[in-house]
C-alpha cells in the first residue's frame, strides 16, 4: 500500500487547530526521532487517516472524522513543537 | 511566511467558477472567484468537497496552479479513471457553478520567492501543477532565482502547459525545461522513451554543489525513485521537498 505525505493532513488538522500543525515538529514516541508532521508517511485509504514515522514506520497520529466530531489519537507522539507568532 | 502567522481555523467556503480551460484531452483548468480568499503561497493546495443531495460527500486535494492573487485561484484537474471527484470537475462543472473548498493548505511544500537559491523542479504527470504555481510566482514576484524543470510524461499529448512553458523558456529569463517521455516520444526525439535516471537529473538538473532547493511532485513511486536518485548523487536530503499523490484520499 502506498503512502502520501503528512502535508496532505493540513486540511483536516486545519479544521481542528488555529495553526498549521503540518509545520509542527513531532517526536516519535517509538524511536524518538523528531520530524515535521508534513514529512510523515500518511495512509489515507483506511476509514481514517494514519500518519507513520518516516524513520521507524510506527504509527504517530490517527485521525477519524464523523459528521459532527473528530477523533485524534496522538499516543505515538511524545511532544509537538508548534510554531507560534513571536511575542512583542 | 506571513500567512503561517495568521491564526484561525480552516473553514469550507464556496467559490464560483469563472472560466474553464481544456489543457489536454484529460485535464482542464478551473478558475474560481472566492470572495475573501487571502491569497496563497506557491505550492499550496486546497481540499475540494462535493456533496450529493442525499448528503453523501467526497473530498480530494488539488494543487493550486495560479500565482497568489486575492479573491482568485486556478486548479488544474487531471481526470482519473473512475475518479468520483475529478470526473465531476472535468466533465460536469461549468462556468457559473459553485464549488466548495477549504484552504490554502500546507506550509511545507512551498517555494519562497525571497529565496535566491537555484531551484530544481521534478514533475511526474499532473505533479507539475504546484510546480507551475512556483514558476508563475517566480515571474509575478520578479524573482531571478534560476529554475530548472524536469517534466516526466507518458507522451507529448499528456503534457500540461506546454505552450506556456515553451514561451517562458523562449524568453530566456532563467527557466529551463526538459521533458522525459516514458512511453511515446515526439517524432525525431533523440532519446528513446524511458524513466528519469541519474544521467537525466545530472544533465537537466543542478549539481549538488550549487545547493539547489528541490521540489518533487508526482505519484508515490515516481517521487520515491527521484528522491532516491537525488540523494544517491549527493543532494542534501534536507533540501528535497516531496509531495506524493495517489488515487485514494490524496490528490486526484
Amino acid at each position: 500500500m502506498s503512502h502520501l505525505d503528512g502535508n496532505m493532513l493540513g486540511g483536516e488538522l486545519g479544521e481542528l487547530f488555529t495553526m498549521d500543525v503540518t509545520m509542527a515538529v513531532a517526536q516519535c514516541a517509538s524511536c524518538g526521532t523528531p520530524g515535521m508532521i508534513a514529512q510523515t508517511m500518511v495512509y489515507a485509504d483506511a476509514p481514517g487517516m494514519i500518519a507513520r514515522c518516516p524513520s521507524c514506520g510506527e504509527i504517530m497520529l490517527r485521525l477519524a472524522r464523523g459528521p459532527d466530531r473528530a477523533w485524534l489519537d496522538l499516543r505515538g507522539v511524545t511532544y509537538l513543537q508548534l510554531p507560534m507568532p513571536a511575542e512583542p | 511566511m506571513a500567512r503561517a502567522a495568521i491564526l484561525g481555523r480552516l473553514t469550507w467556503q464556496e467559490g464560483t467558477v469563472t472560466a474553464v480551460r481544456e489543457e489536454t484531452s484529460t485535464a482542464r483548468t478551473i478558475a474560481l472567484n472566492l470572495p475573501g480568499w487571502p491569497g496563497h503561497l506557491a505550492g499550496q493546495h486546497v481540499d475540494v468537497r462535493l456533496t450529493a443531495e442525499d448528503g453523501y460527500s467526497a473530498q480530494r486535494s488539488y494543487s493550486i496552479a495560479s500565482p497568489p492573487d486575492d479573491g482568485r485561484l486556478e486548479l488544474t484537474v487531471q481526470r482519473l479513471p473512475d475518479g468520483e471527484v475529478s470526473s465531476y470537475l472535468d466533465d460536469v462543472l461549468e462556468v457559473g457553478y459553485p464549488l466548495e473548498l477549504r484552504g490554502p493548505i500546507g506550509g511545507w511544500f512551498v517555494w519562497d520567492p525571497a529565496s535566491t537559491a537555484p531551484v530544481l523542479l521534478v514533475a511526474g504527470g499532473s505533479g507539475v501543477v504546484p510546480l507551475m504555481a512556483m514558476i508563475r510566482t517566480r515571474e509575478a514576484a520578479g524573482s531571478k532565482a534560476p529554475f530548472r524543470l524536469v517534466y516526466s510524461v507518458r507522451s507529448p499529448d499528456t503534457a500540461l502547459y506546454t505552450e506556456e512553458l515553451a514561451e517562458r523558456q523562449r524568453r530566456g529569463d532563467g527557466l529551463d525545461v526538459s521533458y522525459q517521455y516514458t512511453r511515446t516520444t515526439p517524432p525525431g526525439w533523440a532519446a528513446p522513451p524511458g524513466r528519469i535516471n541519474a544521467e537525466v537529473l545530472a544533465s537537466a538538473g543542478w549539481p549538488p554543489d550549487r545547493h539547489p532547493a528541490v521540489f518533487v511532485c508526482g505519484p508515490t513511486p515516481f517521487v520515491e525513485a527521484v528522491a532516491n536518485l537525488l540523494v544517491n548523487t549527493g543532494h542534501d536530503p534536507g533540501a528535497i521537498k516531496t509531495e506524493r499523490f495517489g488515487p485514494t484520499g490524496g490528490q486526484s
